[in-house]
């Protein structure tokens, strides 16, 4: 499997596509810093996120119980589950149950995560994605390539084929008003056929067993109003203590995502309606392993807006697939490795280290330190690159001892400029789009010997 | 006022016009400035790939050659904050502690500790300020465009003292240029393609010269510059603060 940087090799070779990538995303990052600097104390709100989550990190098993019995008064039925694969199991299990064999899903990145549209396929079960830009990925057979905006890689016009042969729309139909008018139509008799309807969750209310979910597009409430059975599947972390803390993250999460001031519906889910079942499914899946690891902790508080996807320079310009995991970018990067440190040890060096996605998020992680710290553990943990490690020992070697210093200074200030070739040359990685800085005759050390010594 | 001058590797090997300006600079300004002989690096090389286990050599040997002084100034961002972050000594950790207080990265200590309000220079000059991301995010050097907060610019106010530079607006005024460390080979198409759209915004926005306080940005963006074949330079703040006589060749 290819990693990061070779994955981003292959984006970067079509250079016009990089440029438009990059200009669409930062095009929302502005949205945001619009939107933001609006808010005389957007940095106080984000610090009051920062530590409401940091109070529900701390007390999470407390927090989750009373969640659970609140959620049981009010009559939704609570289920535990330890990863993915029994996550799926309990989907699975509740649609058997009703003998439903095709199920409407808004968006849910933890779905994503625990791959359950595969999953439920090979039960024989049919899965639509009711967001638009879900949908667009799921018939062109690709992953999202970002949270909060999954088809952000696809041009209209490609977007355009994909309807074509799959919806019916006229063949070069690339206006995003009929495009999406065909989604909705599509849309709508899924929403009227389905018996089960599956939504994510933003936030969910510890002191009421309420539980909040936040889209643009009305298709999550269009699912689950028409279904017999909603399934809300949400991670451990979701929770907030009290249902005036949506006071604080309700204003910061689409801000902070697409600059608007609130997503268009903000639907709060409390009990079900006569004849309905409602079940909520608490996922694990390696979030309480994260939470022993005190470096990456604060991970965990993630709200999933995506505006360090955004603002991230290297995200912007290798795009989400590169990240080969269902989160992408700054944030994945630090998420992907508490799951499997052997597939992701690429993602942690996946970065400058440039901290502009530590400044943007709502709240508050420390993404880019994060980032610092995941590269040593896994070094450490020998999950590093082979190659590098013998290089590091020389360069430590150099480095630990003056005369050495000096004396490879020395020489590799002649090879530069006696024989460019041996380091301007193809072969080393710098030098196919970058020249080499000039030597010059003497390095300061020198100057300074002779001059001032 | 004892000043310890922390060259950091590649500029003592490849950039060493940076370093005399700011020693010439410092010393202009009536600081006594000190340069250990045997110093190397700061070890940011190793921890940014993974291997701050290995760093422990370097430490002891920064910690040995600046323990002493009252202040450390380095003409880079990123080394100053790395040694700010990340410095320890197994035998001397007080002294270590020490350091990761008074060291300063040059435009810091200008503004802070000397309290510069004027410059005896000259650069008549279209430049564009390339804020590197660990002086700007990381020390602070300058107001950062994902805050909502009030501007301000040390690099930039001790550019608006030299007389006949104008200050170019950037497009994007704090973005990464892709050096990274070992990220610009380890991920070369990305690191390069960063450089490139750097470069070019500079360039859109008229800019004769490039500068920046770290001059791993600028030799990154330099690569870029010669293989393109541009007719655009670029200069260490330092050399600009302390009068370049001599248009740079």
């Amino acid at each position: 499997m290819k990693n990061h940087a070779e994955l981003s090799e292959v984006f970067n070779k079509d250079e016009q596509r990089v440029n438009w990538h990059d200009e669409t995303l930062w095009f929302v990052r502005q949205k945001r810093d619009k939107a933001t600097h609006q808010i005389p104390d957007w940095e106080e709100l984000r610090e009051a996120a920062s530590q409401i989550k940091h109070n529900v990190l701390s007390d999470l098993g407390n927090y989750l119980e009373q969640f659970e019995k609140n959620a049981v008064n009010n009559g939704i039925r609570v289920h535990w589950a330890v990863d993915a694969q029994e996550h799926n199991k309990i989907v699975h299990s509740i649609l058997k149950r009703h003998g439903i064999s095709q199920m409407v899903k808004s968006k849910s990145m933890l779905t994503e995560e625990c791959h359950l549209n595969h999953y439920l396929e090979d039960k024989g079960i049919n899965v639509v994605d009711s967001d638009l830009g879900e949908l667009i990925v799921q018939l062109a057979k690709e992953p999202p390539s970002h949270i909060v905006l999954p088809c952000i890689h696809k041009k209209k016009e490609e977007i355009g084929d994909i309807f074509h042969e799959h919806l019916g729309s006229a063949k070069g139909e690339a206006d995003p008003q009929i495009l999406t008018e065909t989604a909705r139509i599509h849309l709508r008799n899924t929403f009227l056929s389905r018996r089960a309807a599956l939504t994510g969750v933003n936030f969910a209310v510890a002191e009421t067993g309420e539980f909040v979910v936040c889209t643009n597009e009305g298709n999550a409430d269009m699912g689950a109003h028409l279904s017999d059975v909603h399934i809300a599947s949400m991670g451990i972390e979701k929770l907030i203590p009290k249902r005036k803390d949506l006071g604080v993250f309700l204003r910061l999460l689409t801000r902070s995502a697409t600059g608007q001031p609130i997503t268009t519906y903000s639907s709060h889910f409390k009990r079900p309606r006569p004849g309905q079942e409602m079940h909520i499914i608490l996922v694990d899946n390696g979030r309480s392993v994260q939470l022993g690891r005190e470096d990456f902790r604060n991970s965990l508080k993630c709200i999933r807006c995506g505006a360090c996807m955004n603002t991230c320079p290297v995200y912007r310009r290798s795009g989400g697939h590169s990240y080969h995991t269902a989160v992408a970018g700054p944030i994945g990067s630090i998420l992907a490795p508490n799951l499997d440190m052997k597939q992701y040890a690429d993602l942690p060096f996946a970065s400058t280290l440039c901290g502009s996605c530590s400044n943007v998020c709502p709240v508050k992680i420390d993404i880019h330190e994060q980032l610092y710290k995941w590269r040593q553990v896994i070094v450490k943990e020998g999950y590093g690159d082979k190659k590098k490690a013998a290089a590091m020992q020389a360069m430590a070697y150099t480095l630990s001892s003056p005369k050495v210093y000096r004396l490879a200074g020395k020489a590799g200030r002649w090879v530069m400029k006696h024989t460019p070739f041996a380091v301007n040359n193809p072969l080393n990685p710098w030098y196919k789009q970058r020249d080499m800085p000039e030597a010059p005759k003497e390095s300061f050390g020198e100057w300074y010997a002779k001059n001032r010594g | 006022m004892k000043v310890g001058l922390f060259i950091p590797c590649y500029v003592d090997q490849f950039y060493p016009n940076a370093a005399i300006a700011t020693l010439e600079l410092l010393e202009k300004l009536g600081v006594e400035v000190g340069y250990p002989a045997q110093q190397t690096c700061c070890g940011q090389p190793m921890a940014n790939s993974g291997y701050e286990h290995l760093t422990g050599g370097c430490n002891d040997l920064f910690v040995d050659n600046f323990a002493g002084f009252d202040y450390i100034v380095s003409p880079s961002g990123s080394c100053a904050l790395h040694i700010k972050e990340h410095l320890h000594s197994h035998d001397n950790e007080q002294a270590a502690t020490g350091i990761r207080k008074k060291i300063y990265e040059l435009t810091e200590f200008l503004t802070d500790v000397l309290k510069v309000e004027k410059l005896d220079a000259k650069f008549p000059h279209r430049v564009g300020l390339h804020q590197s991301c660990h002086g700007q995010r990381g020390l602070k050097l300058a107001q950062m465009t994902e805050l909502t907060a009030s501007p301000y610019s040390k690099p930039g106010g001790l550019l608006n003292m030299v007389e006949g530079v104008e200050l170019i607006p950037l497009t994007r005024s704090d973005e990464c240029c892709g050096f990274g460390g070992t990220f610009c080979v380890a991920e070369e198409a990305v690191s390069a393609k960063m450089g490139k759209d750097r470069v070019a915004d500079h360039i859109q926005n008229g800019a004769e010269y490039i500068t920046a306080a770290d001059l791993s940005c600028l030799m990154h963006m330099e690569g870029i510059l010669k293989r393109q074949k541009s007719g655009v330079k670029v200069i260490h703040i330092a050399e600009i603060l302390n009068g370049v006589k001599e248009p740079v060749a």
